[in-house]
């Protein structure tokens, strides 16, 4: 039992490590990560984050576990990981490829066609074209195969209606990935579709929506009388449930509990108020609420290391993943609440009126975010009852029933 | 990274778990739970063939010479069937003890006895209700002869000898004191889990040796209770893998409303939140295994974070244990009640989980580790 690397694997740290020392600049400890999912992305930023892409593509670094026809380099899944923590030390532009890369090109190599990978893999790879993922809709959150928006088949096209919504990047992507019903009259998994649609396409419309936190990362899009190419449609019409499932397994392996603040700024809190005379930090009950948060942050760790030791030993990763996110983002969420209330009267100040420039404030804004993105607290229990433990599943209202017939609200 | 048993280990596992089935099923711990008897005794020597209680005591001294990562495997099982023997005194406490501060001449008199089994060893350090600390012993050495109070012991009442925890000349110290000796008076108490014995032991002019350095003790206490810690923290999991096993399959199998109890949200998710705990539990004892047998200084904080969620997860799981079982979960039949009972004295024997989060805190506060 060790952290250590294989020597396999140290070779290949090494070798990432001199190829980011060469075309990167390391990070410094007082670097702030930016979040590109509360802010509106500039374009210098997308300049920027395409030229870091551009570069890391050119050097063969870019997307490694795809296959090297497409500029991959065919690269394990823990060689993958071991790349991500090294690039991590460096300063480098927020990436706004995650989704494109994480998500649209695994599912496009899975289940596109030879034209469609050819057509759009390198480019995506490359970062010359953006991808968003156009999945959820207003009456679609959990229960995702409940979408409604539609497509029509006309000619060599399909028109689409409809809305979706919490759509990342939508503003400045070139491609979407987009699931639709193409048939509400068979059961609501059966009547879906998956596409890829030009985000350029008239009839395409695409507006911000503004989040608790005031952030404005996410879309709504709407969708009307848009015309999507067939030859732009992936897998068989009405297998979409099947290739969304793909994309949302790698959305979930991508998604992780961070952001949270670290139990250090916590520990500087508490030593810096004081309570009945004395720092916060001697106070009994403050040490037992800090032991608990650290108990558990570390067990995430040290769960998600029992997780790279099943990469580096050539094992997938199951939905035993979901573990991080559900317990990572709700000790968050306890922890933001727990260093603003430490801060007394000032903890209802906000920004640079509050202790440590309302870091924990702000935390406590963007955290509810995380419970509920890729997959809410409850659809991961459900995930981990189910597909862990193998518990029955949920009895289902809607199952076998044609989904126009399904009910959506109470009866009139 | 391999932050992971090896194949080696896990075999071992695997012989110790067949090993219970057969000759620990729950029947055995229920027999001592309900009679007189304080440990199971033929569990005790078969445990001794199978090289358990030596498992790390160097092969000169009469034991198997593995290392803590096997001695971790074996914990994992004890816990799971729930041994009722004293292995986690004998083993975790008073073993580690003499490894860590025994003369030569006491290592050559305790340790070949105690991989045989032929000797059970204790570690007696509480005095009364409260917090046990360092701080407030009260049990006194003086020219080698030992007065005062120890209660609760664990095993106390069938140990052979105890390592005691006493103020000497030098300050507070560990000493050796065998029990079956002038002087020593002890008895049987009643016990929360009656699977596992406790006793009141009372010394009055006993003869007892030097453990280590004279006003060692604190340091050694602390030494020998970050060991047993992470030991501990692999039985409570094993025994919290159990009770959740056993409270999915019953789950599973009970229906009310025309459907198993096990497909209600209102269960499943819990059961969801409880297999979260369970792996946290496991994450962070493999982290305190690692520590241990690896000697690193952040023994200290793993052994914490290993005590901590194997002590709070075996709790909670027990806890729904006895809910999610309804009605039986109550009535002295089912075995419910040894994980409930059993949870709750493993987590008091050791240090209660508020005393290891005030001892990481001090650890962690001024370290800047995060």
């Amino acid at each position: 039992m060790d952290f250590n690397d294989t020597p396999e694997e140290a070779t290949f740290r090494a070798e990432a490590r001199a190829w980011l020392d060469a075309n990167a600049e390391l990070r410094r400890p007082d670097d702030r990560p930016a979040d590109v999912l509360s802010e509106r992305t500039s374009p210098e930023i997308i300049a920027a984050s395409q030229a870091w892409q551009k570069k890391k593509a050119d050097g063969g670094w870019a997307c490694l576990t795809w296959p090297t026809e497409y500029g991959g380099r065919a690269a394990t899944s823990i060689q993958n990981v071991i790349w991500g923590q090294e690039e991590a030390r460096y300063r480098t532009p927020p990436n706004i490829f995650g989704i494109g890369t994480g998500m649209c090109g695994p599912t496009i190599l899975t289940h596109g066609n030879d034209d469609q990978k050819a057509k759009w893999i390198p480019k995506l790879l490359s970062g010359e074209e953006i991808w968003c993922q156009l999945f959820s809709e207003p009456s679609a959150g959990s229960d995702l195969a409940g979408l409604r928006s539609t497509a029509v088949r006309d000619g060599d096209d399909w028109v689409v209606n409809g809305q979706k919504i919490w759509t990342t990047g939508a503003q400045f992507c070139d491609w979407g990935i987009l699931v639709v019903r193409s048939d509400a009259n068979v059961a609501k998994h059966s009547g879906l579709t998956y596409f890829v649609v030009d985000m350029h396409s008239p009839g395409v419309e695409i507006r911000p929506i503004t989040q608790i936190n005031r952030g404005q990362g996410f879309n709504e899009v709407f969708f009307t009388d848009v015309r999507i190419p067939d030859a732009h449609r992936i897998s068989e019409v009405g297998n979409g449930w099947a290739v969304a499932i793909t994309t949302l397994m790698n959305e979930r392996a991508s998604i992780g509990g961070g952001g949270g603040g670290s139990v250090n700024d916590l520990i500087r809190l508490a030593k810096s108020v004081e309570i009945d005379g004395r720092p916060a930090i001697e106070d009994s009950a403050v040490r037992q609420q800090i032991a608990r948060f650290y108990t558990r942050i570390k067990g995430v760790k040290m769960t998600g290391n029992r997780t790279l030791s099943a990469l580096s030993q050539g094992k997938t990763p199951g939905p035993e993943a979901s573990l991080g996110k559900l317990v990572g983002a709700k000790v968050a969420q306890e922890m933001a609440s727990f260093a603003i209330e430490l801060q007394g009267a000032a903890g209802a100040l906000d920004r640079d009126a509050a202790a440590q420039g309302g870091d924990w404030q702000g935390r406590y804004l963007a955290i509810p975010g995380l419970r509920i993105a890729g997959g809410t607290d409850e659809i991961l229990r459900n995930i981990i009852s189910e597909r862990v433990l193998g518990l029955p599943p949920e009895s289902r209202a809607d199952k076998g029933i044609a989904f126009k017939d399904i009910p959506t609200g109470p009866p009139s | 990274m391999n932050f992971d048993f090896s194949d080696d280990q896990k075999l071992l596992q695997k012989t110790a778990r067949d090993y219970l089935a057969e000759h620990s099923p729950l029947t055995v711990c229920r027999e001592v739970l309900e009679t007189d008897q304080p440990y199971a005794v033929e569990l005790w020597k078969g445990a001794a063939e199978m090289g358990w209680q030596g498992a790390v005591i160097p092969e000169e001294f009469g034991g198997a010479g593995f290392g803590h990562l096997e001695l971790a495997m074996i914990a994992e099982e004890v816990g799971r069937a729930l041994a009722p023997i004293p292995f986690s005194s004998s083993v975790y406490f008073a073993t580690e003890a003499i490894l860590k501060a025994g003369s030569d001449a006491q290592k050559k008199k305790y340790l070949p006895a105690l991989a045989s089994g032929e000797a059970i060893g204790t570690f007696a350090l509480a005095e009364k209700p409260g917090q046990s600390d360092v701080e407030n012993v009260e049990a006194r050495v003086s020219g080698g002869k030992l007065c005062g109070t120890k209660v609760p012991v664990p095993d106390g009442d069938v140990a052979t000898f105890a390592v005691v925890a006493a103020q000497g000349d030098g300050g507070l110290s560990l000493y050796l004191v065998d029990l079956d000796t002038e002087g020593v008076s002890r008895e049987s108490i009643t016990s929360f889990d009656p699977s596992r014995s406790m006793a009141r032991v009372e010394f009055s002019d006993a003869s007892a040796e030097l453990l280590g350095k004279p006003g060692e003790g604190a340091a050694l206490v602390s030494h020998v209770l970050d060991r047993a810690a992470v030991l501990m923290a692999f039985e409570q999991l094993g025994a919290a893998q159990a009770c959740f096993d056993d409270t999915i399959a019953f789950t599973q199998g009970r229906y009310a409303f025309g459907r198993p109890v096990a497909s209600f949200q209102a269960i499943k998710h819990r059961l969801a939140d409880m297999w979260c705990e369970l792996e946290l539990a496991r994450s962070n004892a493999y982290y305190g295994a690692w520590a241990l047998s690896n000697e690193e200084d952040e023994l200290t904080v793993a052994a914490c974070i290993a005590r901590i969620q194997a002590s709070e997860a075996f709790d909670d799981l027990a806890v729904e244990m006895v809910q999610m079982h309804g009605g039986v979960g109550y009535t002295w039949e089912y075995d419910c009640h040894l994980f409930y009972r059993r949870a709750k004295l493993l987590a008091a024997v050791l240090g209660t989980p508020a005393v290891w989060k005030h001892k990481l805190i001090d650890r962690i506060a001024d370290a800047g580790e995060d």
